[in-house]
């Protein structure tokens, strides 16, 4: 079993969970990713690795409440035990670039934290981006005001930062000349794909982290298949970063969508039965 | 005096209209009696050519004798002498290119029914409570074992019982491989492979969960912590799709993944939280046993299913039983076509599997004759979902993290004729070394894997 050592609420739907994993922790990357099952009946979730220590032997993810599985998650305390935490699993970032952009949508911006740090401690010069919808919805800014060279944060309806998408600070430092050697881009699919289609106009190299359906995550089931230049690749053993510009966004939004209505109902399903035992 | 009825006891099944409604074993098993008489077909004969058919060489005629003479304990433990997995055995196997091929019984009239007793003898001892093993003496040696499918299994089963410290890291949550995410319950019951395992832990066996090697840990790594000795059986890996146009297409599954929804997330069952397709009309791509499993599945799920094999029923890889169950259950055999495109609709889900005629040429290089596509002869089968069966290939994390593996063209381990791979200390077997074939060679491939290993280490002390 795997216990829950902290919990951190950052905002209102995104949990920070750091948990005893030893296995998992030992040789955790940036980039990298963990499965795991809150209990003995649970589904095989996949998350992006936070933080890893080593010595301690934990990992920490951060985690969106947007379905039953993690509507469950978030009913468990510090103390508590995750049934199953398997992991590293996929391919670590490729740290390479002097002058790196890294941008983060919504809770993407978990994702993006370990990679910008990995960058910044390797020596680069580090700018983010972050986006949110509004000022509520803000996670880890000093963490990111911590590693990198220069912060922007843009909110969709300006209640925070700047108002605006990241594609848009992304277009204004491109014009202003900043010298930008690879972009990072982690959030939304939509996100991703117009940094993308941007950074192409200006053939900028652009690293994508993409977040597919899993089931086992350890490269045999093939549902996390994507079409990356015409060709399918598995996100679990190929990925999780692909080459943005080649990456196929429109299917790869599409087959996320595939359990949609399943997930609704599970989820409606489980907040009632966490809200009538949170209410006993 | 043998019992000479030309046949073989049939097996009582659940009957098909029955059973496409649940997930219970299909096949019933044989009673005390049954069992008895279809061991007296047996003529114990002198060059017990059945043996040289098992690819773990049970002592065949001993075992049907001890049935013939109602011991079924007796049965047990000369089974046991070789096989660490009967009751799995007597269901997987392909008896019929095996032992029983084999079987003088079979050259007038049918063989005797070998896999269907060996599946008695394990049952009744299980339902009896056979008592635990007693754990033998240690002998001061540590071997890792990678991935608790039927090799790892088979392999850490001997080498256990031979006083080996064994410890077996699985990456998924359950140990079992195949036989938990593959197999489907109507055909192989969870609770047995559970069963058989922890067997293995009351010989000593330990079970890492979690744990996948080349990324939790290095093999590398294991042999500095002390394993003397590594065997890797990591199985098929990634699943093979046919580059068609629309595979990406929502509805288009790989069988491994609908299979491990089905089995190992059970979520066939309405409370389980892994979600999967509930299919009106399926096309299964493919002939082997995965597809007749995958195909079975879908039956269940209540979906019209329509298996598409490029070759004709002669050349169908799958188990015999597999191919008249699925045939029972309804299911609708496509022979000699094949997909050359998946069609679909506004919201990306499929609605079409366009399919082509095949004949059969000259035989290829596998002695199978070569399909070849008649021309214009393309159809539509209407379609919700789409199921690809057509193989796997090796999962390259173990070959690109320890040094010295050299692989083949395919990318599966090579290995010599003791199942040691090009690096010394480290042995592999079953599908990462044949690509995907069946449990039981690749429990034979263990089993001969855990003697090299004795010897090697033995050797050594």
């Amino acid at each position: 079993m795997y216990k829950i050592l902290e919990k951190k609420v950052l905002n209102p739907t995104v949990v920070q969970i750091t948990v005893d994993a030893p296995h998992a922790a030992r040789h955790a990357k940036a980039g990298q990713f963990i499965i795991l099952r809150a209990d003995q009946d649970g589904e095989r979730v996949p998350f992006t690795i936070a933080a890893a220590d080593p010595e301690k032997g934990t990992v920490t993810i951060i985690y969106q409440v947007v379905g039953a599985s993690t509507r469950k998650l978030m009913a468990l305390e510090e103390g508590d035990e995750l049934a199953d935490f398997a992991g590293p699993l996929g391919r670590p970032s490729e740290i390479e670039g002097e002058n790196v952009v890294i941008i983060g949508g919504g809770v993407g911006c978990a994702i993006a934290l370990p990679t910008a740090k990995a960058f910044h401690d390797a020596g680069k010069n580090v700018t983010t981006i972050v986006g949110f919808r509004n000022k509520d919805l803000v996670i880890l800014e000093d963490e990111f005001k911590a590693v990198s060279d220069t912060y922007y944060l843009m909110s969709d309806d300006g209640s925070v930062g700047e108002k605006g998408l990241v594609t848009a600070k992304l277009k204004e430092l491109i014009e202003n000349g900043q010298k930008i050697d690879k972009v990072i881009a982690i959030g939304p699919l939509i996100m991703m794909k117009f940094v993308c289609a941007l950074t192409k106009e200006y053939d900028i190299p652009t690293v994508v982290s993409m977040n597919p359906i899993m089931i086992d995550g350890t490269g045999m089931c093939g549902g996390c298949r994507l079409v990356v230049d015409g060709q399918m690749r598995f996100a679990c053993v190929d990925g999780p970063d692909f080459d943005g510009h080649k990456v196929d966004f429109d299917s790869a939004m599409s087959r996320n969508g595939a359990y949609k209505e399943k997930e609704h109902h599970d989820y409606e399903e489980a907040c009632r039965l966490l809200n009538r035992k949170e209410g006993d | 005096m043998p019992n000479m009825q030309m046949n073989k006891h049939p097996m009582p099944v659940q009957e098909p209209d029955i059973r496409i409604t649940n997930v219970e074993e299909v096949a019933l098993g044989y009673t005390p009696e049954t069992a008895i008489e279809e061991a007296k077909r047996c003529l114990n004969c002198k060059h017990k050519p059945c043996i040289g058919g098992c690819p773990v060489n049970i002592h065949i005629p001993d075992f049907i004798a001890k049935v013939a003479e109602g011991d079924f304990e007796g049965a047990y433990r000369i089974i046991s002498l070789t096989s660490s997995l009967p009751a799995i055995c007597g269901r997987v196997c392909p008896q019929e290119s095996q032992c029983e091929s084999k079987c003088v019984r079979g050259i007038k009239g049918e063989p005797v029914a070998i896999g269907r007793l060996e599946r008695f003898v394990a049952d009744y001892m299980r339902e009896k409570g056979e008592g635990k093993p007693e754990k033998p003496q240690p002998n001061g040696h540590k071997v890792a074992v990678v991935g608790a499918g039927p090799a790892g299994l088979s392999a850490a089963g001997d080498l256990a019982g031979m006083g080996y410290e064994v410890t077996v890291f699985e990456a998924l949550h359950t140990p079992g491989g195949v036989l938990m995410y593959g197999i489907p319950e109507f055909r192989l019951p969870k609770a047995i492979v559970q069963h058989e395992i922890s067997k293995l832990k009351d010989l000593g066996v330990e079970f890492v969960t979690n744990f996948v090697v080349g990324r939790s840990e290095t093999i590398e790594e294991l042999m500095n912590e002390g394993y003397e000795a590594v065997f890797v059986g990591s199985g098929a890996g990634l699943p093979n799709f046919m580059n068609l146009p629309g595979e990406e297409l929502k509805g288009v599954f790989s069988a491994n993944e609908f299979l491990t929804r089905f089995n190992l997330m059970k979520a066939y069952r309405e409370d389980s939280p892994t979600p999967i397709q509930h299919p009106k009309k399926t096309v299964v791509v493919g002939g082997g046993n995965v597809a007749m499993d995958a195909a079975r599945c879908a039956r269940r799920l209540g979906s019209e299913v329509y298996i598409v094999y490029r070759r004709s029923l002669e050349e169908l890889p799958a188990r015999k039983e597999e191919v008249e169950h699925a045939m029972e259950e309804g299911i609708i055999f496509k022979l000699l076509n094949n997909p050359v495109a998946v069609h679909g609709d506004e919201n990306g889900c499929v609605n079409a599997v366009e399919c082509i005629e095949m004949e059969l040429g000259e035989p290829d290089a596998s002695g199978r004759r070569r399909p070849i596509a008649k021309e214009g002869s393309s159809f539509m089968i209407d379609a919700d979902c789409m199921i690809m069966a057509i193989g796997t290939s090796p999962n390259p994390l173990i070959r690109s993290t320890t040094e010295g593996l050299e692989t083949n063209r395919k990318g599966c381990l090579i290995v010599d004729e003791n199942e040691m791979t090009t690096r010394e200390g480290i042995y592999a077997g079953g599908d990462a070394v044949t690509g995907a074939a069946t449990v039981i060679s690749a429990m034979g491939a263990g089993k001969k894997a855990a003697a090299a290993i004795d010897k090697a280490l033995l050797k050594d002390a």
